[in-house]
């Protein structure tokens, strides 16, 4: 399709958010009827470049040309009217109506308010042929259906909406095999009418499969653009990677002890599917995969948030099949959320009922005030916590500290066991180092950590072993020294099987 | 405006709203406004929106609502009445009222947590349910029985007169000084703003959050009960059909008293005042002849305003 005149063409797009650049300059050549593979780590960009080519937010600098003409779309609905629609992975669609409504929804053919049904029928038909799913009929409820038909009707919106650009984020991320081959077929249909599909993937063994173009972004740049048929699936790693471990992991030397959890064929309710493992005193744990993988769903089930249906947790000597999360913060297990906002903290309380608030200091249910304000202004100097006090609260406070402070709880409660899921998701470098070094320290004073973590820098960085896992199983952990970026990546993809 | 300022606006709000409620109705009316007489009967009005209020506190901070309030009145008065008629002793009475308050009030928690449904929901229904008993216990008329000392408890002029203001009014403030310590300095009360603030917060720090939400409502519950043995010393009679929409006065005074329908925030200073604030205008609006409808629309658009405002205070920050 390398012939084809070119759809989309953006130039030196350039973003910053405050002080932080998400792009600093990035070229996208985007060609009619191609299906082009946009990749990269979490961070390098991607959803950046794609809010501002969908009129989410603005480019600082850079330009674009749409069909030949000047696009620079200034809200979502100017995109949609120029023909580039974004299908997102959390859909935006009305389970309560039918297909044929979500369909139309906002555009109805009318006259006088009036739904004027026959009008729309021949276009609604036309998409559904392109849908060609047996579930997705006109008078179906959306709530019926399941994530792939769903996925397929949003699709057709853009299509009824006479989109020339199609952008899919992880399309495949939530579908069963079986799903995915239609999807893949809808879009044959869709590239055979002209429409151009942008892809968002971290699954690599979909772009060589299905991309007819692809480029990297890395570190808000592009790296790397090309025809799929030229490249191979080591190239577009090295290019995603490339990049120089730096000072950024202060060695704390420690050893690793007793075994302190081992879990065994443990599987969740839907993820993890198989996850076994074997975690010491004195050692910190990599969990590598891609996002949906079913870590986050692992440490959930360990701690007791979410159920165990299958295998068995020893902890400290102890086995069972499951226990509840105040079981587990007895048996000195602490979670540190990866969702600092909903889930972490309680923003609208003060820090010191945040860092409090799963071992209280108290006596007969009364609390202590001055201890506790004392315990928790000690721990915050020993984290560097940057407050005025006790009493501020927690929503006041910068990310990189927030994060501190949900650490600070599972220092106060004193976990021996410490799951961390993306530590230091969302905060700024010097705060991440600061964290990376208290991880080093909680190892050497005899604590066991098991981190999860998409960015696989900080991963080969802080971890002692580094397992991943890969659509809900998770593989043999091996000493970080054994793993590279490349195959960490080639591994959480599937690339390597 | 910095922090401090900020909060300090937050948490004197009430305070400052009741000074100028009453400091105009003090210009307006100053011979029957200020009289010993009238601040015993403003007292005494306030109580049973107050104690209704200090329960509802406790439900809002943590992130419910209660509509069961005024039905749960009417159902203590028409109990009280009933076991005093059939003779049984005013104490027993009492006991009995307050136990039916948190029966219901625990009722409504175990609803929300085991059926998960919205405790909106849930107390709507219990709302129509508590009013439904009563008028059946009641046979649809008044319940005549001799008070015996719970009259005390809202006669205005105390006796012994150094009480000054009634009994009731009393109980009022030494439970709510009790529901604040409660409330701020321990550890179901942090429990309950945590569960209020966040609920998936207070789940992962192991807070045993239904335990919580139904020790909420059972609170909630046996303050209405409170209230509701009150109101029965006020009428001396049981009144099936008496505070009808009260719950609505207790939620307008927690969030004139800076009470969050989203939970994690309730201050039973500021719930008190609240309830305060509108039982100064009600009865200033009578004693200046305001005819109720302008006593309606000034309640209601404060009610707007008191949450407008706040958005505007805590929304910056």
């Amino acid at each position: 399709m390398s012939h084809e005149p070119v759809l989309l063409r953006m130039q030196g797009i350039a973003k910053r958010f405050g002080g932080a650049i998400a792009l600093e300059s990035v070229d996208l050549e985007v060609r009619a009827g191609e299906l082009h593979a946009l990749v990269g780590e979490n961070g390098a960009g991607k959803s950046t470049l794609m809010k501002i080519l969908s009129g989410a937010v603005s480019a600082d600098a850079g330009a674009m040309q749409l069909g030949g003409a000047r696009y620079a779309p200034r809200r979502p609905e100017d995109a949609i009217r120029a023909g580039v629609a974004m299908i997102y992975q959390e859909l935006n669609l009305a389970p309560d109506l039918t297909v044929a409504q979500n369909l139309t929804l906002g555009r109805e053919a009318h006259r006088f308010g009036v739904l004027t049904r026959g009008a729309e029928k021949t276009a609604i038909d036309d998409v559904l042929t392109v849908l060609g799913h047996p579930e997705v009929r006109a008078d179906t409820k959306v709530g019926s259906l399941g994530p792939g038909p769903r996925q397929l009707v949003e699709i057709g919106r853009a299509l009824l909406g006479s989109a020339r650009i199609v952008v899919l984020d992880e399309p495949s991320s939530s579908l069963s095999a079986a799903e995915a081959v239609a999807l893949d077929a809808v879009l044959a249909r869709l590239r055979a009418r002209g429409v151009a599909i942008v892809y968002i993937t971290h699954f690599l063994e979909e772009v060589m499969r299905l991309a007819d173009r692809y480029t990297v972004l890395r570190d808000g740049r592009t790296v790397a653009t090309g025809l799929i048929a030229e490249t191979t699936t080591s190239a577009i790693v090295e290019a995603m990677v490339g990049r120089p471990l730096t000072e950024l992991y202060p060695h704390v030397p420690h050893e690793a002890g007793e075994v302190v959890l081992e879990v065994t064929v443990v599987a969740g309710t839907r993820l993890p599917r198989e996850a076994s493992l074997t975690l010491r005193r004195g050692e910190v744990l990599g969990l590598a995969g891609l996002v949906g993988a079913g870590r986050t769903e692992l440490l959930r089930a360990l701690y007791g948030l979410d159920a165990v249906k299958r295998g068995t947790v020893t902890l400290s000597g102890q086995t069972d099949t499951g226990r509840s999360v105040v079981e587990r913060i007895a048996q000195r297990v602490g979670l540190l959320s990866e969702d600092r906002k909903a889930e972490g903290l309680a923003l609208a309380r003060p820090i010191a009922d945040n860092v409090t608030l799963s071992r209280e200091v108290s006596r007969c249910g009364v609390l202590r005030k001055k201890e506790r304000d004392a315990a928790v202004s000690a721990l915050m100097t020993q984290l560097g916590v940057k407050a005025t006090g006790p009493s501020q609260l927690a929503g006041d406070l910068s990310g990189g500290n927030q994060q501190k402070l949900a650490l600070a709880r599972l220092l106060h409660q004193d976990a021996d066991v410490l799951l961390l899921d993306e530590p230091t998701r969302g905060i700024d470098v010097n705060a991440k180092a600061e964290i990376y070094r208290r991880i080093g320290e909680l190892a050497a004073s005899g604590k066991a950590v098991l981190m999860v973590s998409s960015y696989l820098p900080e991963l080969l960085g802080v971890c002692d072993r580094i397992a991943v896992m890969h659509r809900g199983v998770l593989g043999p952990a091996r000493s970080a020294s054994e793993w590279s970026q490349a195959r960490l990546l080639a591994e959480a993809t599937g690339g390597a099987a | 405006m910095n922090e401090r300022a900020r909060r300090l606006l937050r948490d004197a709000a009430p305070f400052i709203g009741v000074l100028v409620a009453f400091a105009l109705f003090a210009a307006l009316v100053p011979g029957q406004f200020l009289t010993l007489y009238n601040a015993r009967t403003v007292a005494t009005q306030t109580v049973i929106v107050a104690l209704g209020a200090i329960g509802m506190t406790y439900v809002m901070a943590s992130g419910g609502i209660d509509l069961s309030v005024g039905s749960v009145i009417a159902l203590v008065s028409v109990v009280a009445a009933v076991l005093l008629r059939d003779g049984w002793s005013p104490g027993v009475a009492m006991l009995a009222g307050l136990g039916v308050g948190a029966l219901v009030g625990a009722i409504n928690g175990l609803l929300v947590t085991r059926l998960k449904i919205v405790s909106f929901i849930v107390t709507l229904g219990s709302m129509g349910i508590a009013r439904g008993v009563a008028k059946w216990l009641a046979n649809e008329q008044t319940v005549n029985a001799e008070p015996g000392w719970l009259a005390e408890l809202m006669r205005k002029t105390p006796d012994p007169r150094w009480l000054v203001v009634s009994r009731g009014v009393w109980i009022t403030l030494v439970l709510a000084g009790l529901m604040a310590f409660v409330l701020h300095r321990t550890v179901f009360g942090v429990h309950v703003l945590a569960v209020g603030s966040s609920e998936a917060t207070a789940r992962l720090c192991g807070v045993r959050v239904d335990r919580v939400k139904v020790g909420v409502f059972a609170i909630g519950g046996l303050f209405a009960g409170l209230a509701g043995v009150m109101q029965f010393g006020r009428l001396t009679v049981g009144d099936p059909t008496t505070a009808i929409g009260l719950e609505l006065d207790v939620i307008a005074a927690v969030v004139i008293g800076g009470g969050s329908l989203s939970g994690g925030r309730g201050s039973i200073a500021g719930s008190l005042l609240g309830a305060t604030f509108m039982a100064v205008l009600q009865n200033g609006c009578t004693l200046s002849a305001v005819p109720n409808y302008v006593q309606e629309i000034v309640v209601g658009t404060i009610i707007v305003l008191a949450v407008a405002l706040d958005r505007v205070r805590t929304g910056r920050s």
